[in-house]
């Protein structure tokens, strides 16, 4: 099924030749069909033959899952205190269930890799349109794709339905940029693609969506095969979308796993929540516990044994069989028998609980009505139930900008021309602006002149490369749906009547639509562009016509885009519109200081600011441009240098007309949420693929950085300023500026730091070359990072997102991570981070499908951490505490009595008892409550970010609270056993003389048991529901009923009837009614004591201050410091010693 | 469009209970019911244990535990209980010589008596028992060793035990009736108590034998096959007895058909395996005859022992136990100690939480202590 990439047929050989349509060159070469893998995508894991097998081996392979089948092999081998069925109906229930389920998720995979792989698609062949299942497709099939279809796989564009040999495509589900993206066909190919003999070089797969590489070369009649470079415009990438081109054909070069999304994509690895490394751990520790209890027993069993009379006195002769065991074999079944003895105190029944917990939990998210987004008429979605508790123990989030942070809608807010401030009028009015001719633009404060603001108007209206999208009669009725794909008009709600309201604009950048939007409204149309000539509507409801001349392009290092038209007049213009940094020094000065301010505030304000600046050429300086610019893109060698320097000549001397600010919207909330995560201690990245300044922006008007955030740059442009670009110097030119910005970090600490990176820079830090200094550059870089109160990374490939995730996930400490995002870009990085989370954006679904968790909104991110994670976390955290303690005052009875039994074996409690311990009697009110508590209500949890800080790393599952809770746990066992023990010496506990036997006892210590441990969770529920007091009384009637209803009846088919009225006739002694309240009480003493002292939360916390609550008084000091305490000299005598070890075994054993 | 990016669990996250059915062409609203559950606002009672509210519970407790504790104080101090150890360890001891030759396949029985005081005389019911130490009823391999089918009468399992038993299942093909270890060292010692009057003759003690076991256990766990008469047709035969013991089940008390077989009250106590390797087992009830009499009064007292049951290979030790009984049962001031202990800790805690409730009141009434 796999592709050949490990076939052989391909070598390693670093390129690959496709033949376009299968056929022969008639160059000399022989032509050998090379093998590349089909167009099938396989994301299931299973067949329907390996399932068994492959399913079983993976669930034996948990820990817990392993522990139980080996117990249970053990009680079906040797001859144990308790029946094999006790242990191994509940292993098989466990196994059969989460084998079942994990079938279905695989069937359901299986159908949608089938829904994917069998999509009709239509090839060319042999000049004949088939179609075909997309699985089917080969490299070097000629493919055709119509309008708004995806590509099927990775094609060579060779043919387009429109004039100008370009197609545009959208790549929204890929890299998350919705915009329109131009791809080109390969230039001078046939029109006929039947005749068209080519073939191609290209290299071999590789991730990088923007990289590509590859020659054509085509045969035309037996001359020499002409070539032609291939370029990332040539590619067409499977995934992404064709828009406004009816149809294209292209040939295949990747296809199958081998295409660059598939390569981007990353495995679904199983994520693991921080809790369940915390209960292997704890199980380890438990199982440590058991395996030392067993030794000391079989050790003291055969030192009381070698005692004469004990082994074997007259009264209590062995069998034939068991005396002719060896010794030693004898010994090793003691052993086991002891293992099983006490193995209930790891049961299975915790797994089960908590993947219950964790199942039903999760509906609590969906159900959530602050979670509905009317817009999309949808709640969240929860995708795994895994990680709920994770959303409790975020520390690093990393989340996308656009479609994210901001809502990817562009906003023309207001220019300012000759230092003049224009702010758009209020939605009211905006009707007005379209046809009232005078005026339409608000006066603040004074205007400049009206001929100035024509021509600011008018540059806004040439200098860009805006296109218009045809007005067809399917645009008319599906102007709906354009709005958002197009960045067409109507986006922010406006209602627009006109009919060129209806006409979209197309750009590489929302940016310019929003431009060339702000100045439609105030009365500059831009028509379009029809054979070199821009066409605009004025005021005045003219048609202006300009000549285009020339457009040179934006890029990212000038900064600025110009365009040189001409006007009817003759007249020759260039138009620039740029960055305030790229402008301001090619513009006269004097001009410069009255317009700074209005773009300063601007930008403080969160808004794009964009410069726009113009001037007369006169002939001679265009003709000198103009052969300049000819010259330049004909260029072969250094065409962009040169260029460039064509650019940088041609854009000086410029006149400032003015300024624009347009505004991408943020996220509703979008400021306050990132506030309140970072208030709750979480550190916030954004990562983004855009633009350094966009980003910025964005990051002011979230708050993330402040005004006196001090900013750490390191992107190539500030290395280049530097100089430090050189090749050779690179590793050690970063490592240099990274030392200084550390020193910086270092020297200032009370001032807030920003940092900056972009993806070429940080690819560098990433992929150094030199091993050593790659790991010294993580750190140091790690080490900026985290002290920095929030991390920016632009310009960054969704690999790149995930390679950081990935870093901040394996540095020290082992953070909590969670990624958010809303497009494909941030697939990869949602799957690395702990918890992932989706938005249920306009980009598609791809980021909703592969996370852990979806929302509708950013905003709703505060009250899934804050309040859901907070509650899950503390929820989860209590119930495994508790049931490692329950299930230790439940075995250490047992063990106890061990020694007064002569180690044989004796269970204390009858199985009954034994198995309905933890299934029964005492895991409905654990359940309940880790589902329905709220130790603090969610509005509080919501309102005092703050509380977040307080379970964070994992505070209630650290060694500290565990020890505690073990240490309760051995104080309950010791109460019960020696406080029956002692009203046992003198077993005649009955007002008519009469004794009570070992069952009797097992009794009453059990039923002490099961309401201490009921009584303690009772003490620790804060929030009493109808269902938890159903469920904890009811537990507790249960326990009674079941006794009476066990030991009412003489059982057919059981051999013994061990308790026979034993609950009955303990309950008609008042000693015993005696012992069991006493022995109930003192254990819960103590419980009470800290209930008392501890912090007073729930209710409470409504109406206190937090500071009331800190008032420290000695007992508050003293429960709060206990788990401290105890932590502390854990690590002093503990943790530095031998936990190195231990941890080291458990991460193995995973 | 990328099948690999699909999430099988998608459907896990879909509310099972989501709202409306609507119909074709209705688009189906997705909004969460918003019910008190859903959105985990059900009402609740969150109780606050604070200082205030513990503190009269405190108090409470000590108040009610102290008096319960010295009321079964009193009581288990006024219970009087009398024990003697009859093993014969010691050279002097006059069943020195019955428990030397002692062993379980003794033919002949060994008779031997001990002679005691009454310091005080036992008004009410006295109970006595027979005590052992060091016999570990409660070993795993002991406390198996049974088939309650059996003694509940059911034929099956009556030629055919069970396998716990072993090695006391069968004797040469022949099913042990009742089988296993636990019947087969049923405590066989006899013991007659004797008053001995200030004119020295020796006056028997009644004891009744009736009463001492469970009456569940005597009625209906324990049942002979085939009804309680003719006892020795339903055992003879088919069945042979255990092999430590003298006499067939059917012969265990001859005298009473109720009390004989598998429902011998003896043989009933035994079998209800004692929680602790030293323990009590009640033998005989000396009813109390009238109120003006005390049932034992003090004096000088012998007890007849037919000395059968080993006990010196394993160091047991064997006792004879008279007691009276109060409502909490047999003497035992742990209970008591306990009681008043807790009441104590309770009382003093509560004392202790009184000066720190104080104390942090007048604090926090004072200021706001910052943090």
């Amino acid at each position: 099924i796999f592709c050949s990439r490990l076939g052989g047929d391909e070598r390693r050989v670093d390129s690959r030749t496709i033949y376009v349509g299968h056929r022969s060159c008639p160059a000399n070469e022989a032509f050998i069909p090379p093998k590349f893998c089909d167009n099938r995508i396989v994301s299931s894991k299973y067949t329907v033959w390996n399932f068994l097998p492959k399913n079983l081996f993976e669930q034996f392979r948990r820990i817990a899952n392993f522990y139980f089948l080996i117990i249970f092999l053990v009680q079906v081998i040797v001859d144990t205190p308790t029946s094999p069925v006790t242990s191994g109906l509940p292993l098989f229930f466990v196994i059969t269930v989460t084998a079942i389920k994990q079938g279905y998720e695989d069937w359901l995979r299986h159908k949608a890799d089938n829904e994917v792989n069998k999509y009709p698609v239509t090839v060319l062949e042999d000049g004949r349109r088939i179609r075909k299942e997309s699985e089917k497709i080969k490299v070097g099939d000629v493919v055709e794709v119509e309008e708004n279809e995806t590509f099927p796989c990775d094609l060579i564009l060779l043919q387009s339905s429109r004039d100008d040999d370009t197609c545009f495509v959208t790549t929204a589900s890929l890299d998350g940029e919705s915009n329109h993206k131009t791809h080109y066909t390969v230039p001078d190919t046939e029109k006929d693609l039947e005749s068209l003999n080519a073939t191609i070089e290209c290299e071999q797969p590789q991730p990088d969506l923007y990289k590509f590489v590859g020659r054509m070369h085509i045969y035309k009649n037996n001359r020499e095969p002409a070539v032609r470079s291939l370029g990332p415009e040539n590619l067409l990438l499977k995934g992404a979308t064709l828009k406004n081109t009816q149809k294209i054909c292209g040939v295949a070069v990747y296809t199958g796993m081998e295409t660059k999304m598939a390569l981007n994509y990353q495995g679904k690895s199983q994520k693991r929540s921080a809790v369940e490394k915390s209960i292997n751990a704890f199980l380890l520790v438990y199982l440590c516990i058991l395996v030392s209890k067993a030794l000391v027993c079989t050790t003291l069993k055969y030192v009381w044994q070698s005692k004469p009379g004990q082994d074997e006195p007259w009264y209590n002769e062995k069998t034939q069989r068991e005396k002719d065991t060896n010794l030693y074999l004898k010994m090793f079944t003691d052993f086991l028998s002891f293992m099983v003895l006490f193995n209930f105190i790891i049961p299975v029944s915790m797994y089960v609980t908590v993947e219950m917990q964790k199942f039903l939990g999760s509906f609590f998210i969906t159900w959530d009505k602050d979670f509905f987004d009317p817009e999309i008429k949808e709640g969240a979605l929860v995708n795994t139930s895994d990680l709920n508790e994770e959303l409790g123990q975020v520390e690093y989030i990393f989340t996308d900008k656009t479609g994210t942070l901001t809502q990817n809608n562009m906003e023309f807010i207001e220019c300012c021309i000759d230092g003049f401030q224009y702010k758009y009028r209020d939605a009211s009015s905006e009707l007005d602006g379209f046809c009232v001719t005078d005026g339409p633009v608000n006066k603040l404060q004074q205007k400049a002149g009206r001929e100035r603001e024509e021509l600011f108007l008018r540059a806004l209206c040439l200098c860009h490369t805006v296109q218009v999208k045809e007005p067809t009669e399917q645009s008319q009725c599906q102007v709906d749906g354009r709005v958002d794909e197009v960045d067409g008009l109507g986006v922010d709600g406006e209602v627009l009547q006109t009919s060129e309201a209806l006409r979209g604009f197309i750009a590489s950048s929302p940016d310019e639509v929003a431009l060339v939007k702000g100045a439609m409204r105030y009365g500059f149309t831009f028509l379009g562009l029809e054979s070199k000539t821009m066409k605009i509507l004025n005021r005045n409801n003219d048609v202006e016509m300009y000549e285009l001349l020339h457009v040179l392009n934006f890029d990212p290092v000038r900064r600025r885009m110009s365009v040189i038209v001409r006007a009817i007049s003759g007249d020759t213009l260039l138009f620039c519109k740029g960055a305030d940094s790229s402008i301001f020094p090619r513009v006269r000065q004097e001009e410069v200081e009255r317009i700074r301010m209005h773009v300063e505030r601007n930008a403080t304000e969160g808004y794009r600011t964009l410069c726009v600046a113009y001037k007369y050429l006169s002939a001679e300086e265009y003709a000198q441009a103009d052969a300049g610019l000819r010259e330049a893109r004909l260029a072969l060698q250094d065409r962009e240098q040169k260029l460039m320097a064509v650019y940088n000549q041609v854009e000086t001397g410029m006149s400032l007309i003015g300024a624009t600010a347009v505004e991408d919207r943020l996220q509703e909330e979008a400021a306050e949420t990132m506030e309140a995560l970072q208030g709750a201690g979480m550190k916030v990245w954004v990562l983004t693929g855009d633009k350094m300044e966009t980003a910025k922006s964005t990051c002011y008007a979230c708050r993330l950085f402040q005004r006196n955030t001090e900013l750490l740059e390191l992107t190539v442009r500030t290395l280049e300023d530097d100089n430090l670009i050189e090749l050779n110097l690179r590793g050690s030119s970063i490592f240099t500026s990274f030392s200084s910005l550390c020193c910086r970090s270092w020297s200032l600490t009370n001032q807030d730091y920003g940092f900056i990176i972009d993806g070429a820079t940080l690819s560098m830090v990433l992929n150094s070359s030199n091993e050593s200094n790659s790991s010294r550059y993580k750190n140091l870089f790690l080490q900026i990072c985290q002290n920095c109160t929030a991390v920016l990374c632009c310009r960054m490939a969704p690999l790149q997102k995930a390679q950081i995730v990935k870093m901040v996930k394996n540095s020290k400490g082992c953070p909590i991570t969670l990624s958010i995002g809303d497009g494909a870009n941030d697939v990869s990085m949602i799957l690395e981070a702990h918890v992932g989370i989706g938005i249920k954006g306009k980009e598609g679904r791809q980021a909703v499908r592969n996370s852990d968790y979806a929302i509708p909104k950013l905003k709703h991110l505060k009250k899934l951490l804050l309040a859901h994670g907070h509650l899950y976390y503390v929820r989860i955290a209590h119930l495994v505490q508790y049931f490692f303690y329950k299930n230790l005052c439940f075995i250490l009875p047992q063990f106890l009595y061990q020694f007064f039994c002569g180690y044989s074996q004796q269970p204390l409690y009858d199985a009954a008892y034994l198995t309905m311990y933890n299934i029964c009697f005492t895991s409905m009110p654990i359940l309940a409550y880790s589902l329905l508590e709220q130790h603090i209500c969610m509005e509080v949890l919501l309102d005092n970010a703050t509380l977040y800080r307080e379970i964070a790393k994992n505070a209630m599952l650290r060694w500290g609270p565990f020890l505690y809770w073990t240490l309760l746990g051995v104080f309950h066992g010791l109460l019960f056993f020696f406080g029956v023990r002692y009203l046992f010496s003198n077993p005649a506990l009955q007002d008519n003389g009469q004794v009570f036997g070992n069952w009797s006892y097992g009794t009453i210590v059990f039923t002490v048991l099961v309401f201490t441990v009921t009584l303690k969770l009772a003490l620790d529920t804060r929030h009493w529901t109808w269902i938890n007091h159903f469920v904890i009384w009811g537990s507790l009637a249960f326990y009674v009923f079941f006794s009476f209803f066990w030991g009412g009846i003489i059982w057919p088919f059981l051999r013994q009837q061990r308790l026979y009225f034993v609950f009955a006739n303990m309950l008609s002694s008042v000693s015993a009614w005696l012992v069991i309240i006493l022995l109930i009480l003192l254990s819960l003493l103590p419980e009470i004591l800290l209930v008392v002292f501890r912090k007073p939360r729930g209710p409470h916390a409504r109406q206190v201050e937090p500071k009331h609550t800190d008032t420290l008084t000695f007992p508050l000091c003293f429960t709060t410091f206990l788990p401290l305490f105890l932590d502390a000299v854990l690590h002093i005598f503990v943790v530095k010693r031998g936990w190195l070890l231990l941890f080291s075994i458990m991460y193995f054993s995973e | 469009m990328m099948a690999s990016s699909y999430n099988a669990k998608e459907e896990d996250g879909h509310p099972s209970g989501a709202s409306g059915h609507g119909g074709p062409g209705v688009v189906k609203s997705k909004k969460p019911d918003n019910t008190a559950f859903k959105q985990q606002r059900l009402p609740a009672w969150q109780p606050i244990l604070t200082a205030g509210t513990v503190l009269p519970a405190f108090f409470v407790i000590g108040l009610i535990f102290i008096p319960i504790g010295i009321g079964l104080f009193v009581t288990s101090n006024n219970i009087k209980e009398f024990e003697i150890d009859y093993t014969g360890v010691d050279m002097d001891s006059p069943c020195y010589t019955c428990a030397k030759n002692s062993s379980w396949n003794n033919t002949t029985p060994c008779t031997c008596s001990v002679d005691f005081t009454l310091e005080q005389p036992f008004e009410s019911n006295v109970f006595m028992y027979y005590g052992l130490s060091n016999f570990y009823q409660n070993h795993r391999r002991y406390v198996k060793s049974r088939d309650d089918s059996q003694l509940n009468g059911g034929r099956s399992a009556l030629m055919e035990p069970s396998k716990e038993c072993e090695p006391y299942r069968k004797t040469d093909g022949v099913p042990i009736a009742p089988c296993g270890a636990i019947a087969n060292s049923l405590f066989n010692d006899t013991l007659e108590l004797f008053h001995i009057d200030s004119n020295g003759s020796r006056n028997a003690v009644p004891l009744v034998k009736k009463g001492i076991a469970w009456w569940t256990d005597k009625h209906v766990k324990f049942r002979n096959p085939g009804g309680n008469n003719n006892l020795t047709l339903a055992f003879q035969g088919d069945f042979s007895k255990p092999v430590n013991w003298r006499k067939p089940v059917y012969e265990l008390d001859p005298s009473d058909p109720e009390n004989n077989g598998f429902i011998n009250e003896d043989f009933i106590v035994w079998m209800r395996t004692a929680a602790l390797p030293t323990f009590r087992k009640l033998y005989r009830i000396i009813q109390k005859k009238s109120s003006t009499t005390p049932t034992l009064p003090s004096g000088k007292y012998t007890l007849d022992i037919t000395y059968n049951y080993p006990v010196l290979s394993f160091d047991g030790r064997k006792r004879m136990i008279l007691s009276t009984i109060s409502w909490m049962g047999g003497k035992n001031p742990f209970l008591g100690i306990a009681y008043i202990t807790v009441g104590s800790i309770c009382f003093f805690l509560g004392v202790v939480l009184l000066i720190i409730h104080y104390k942090y009141d007048t604090r926090n009434n004072s200021a706001d202590i910052p943090n």
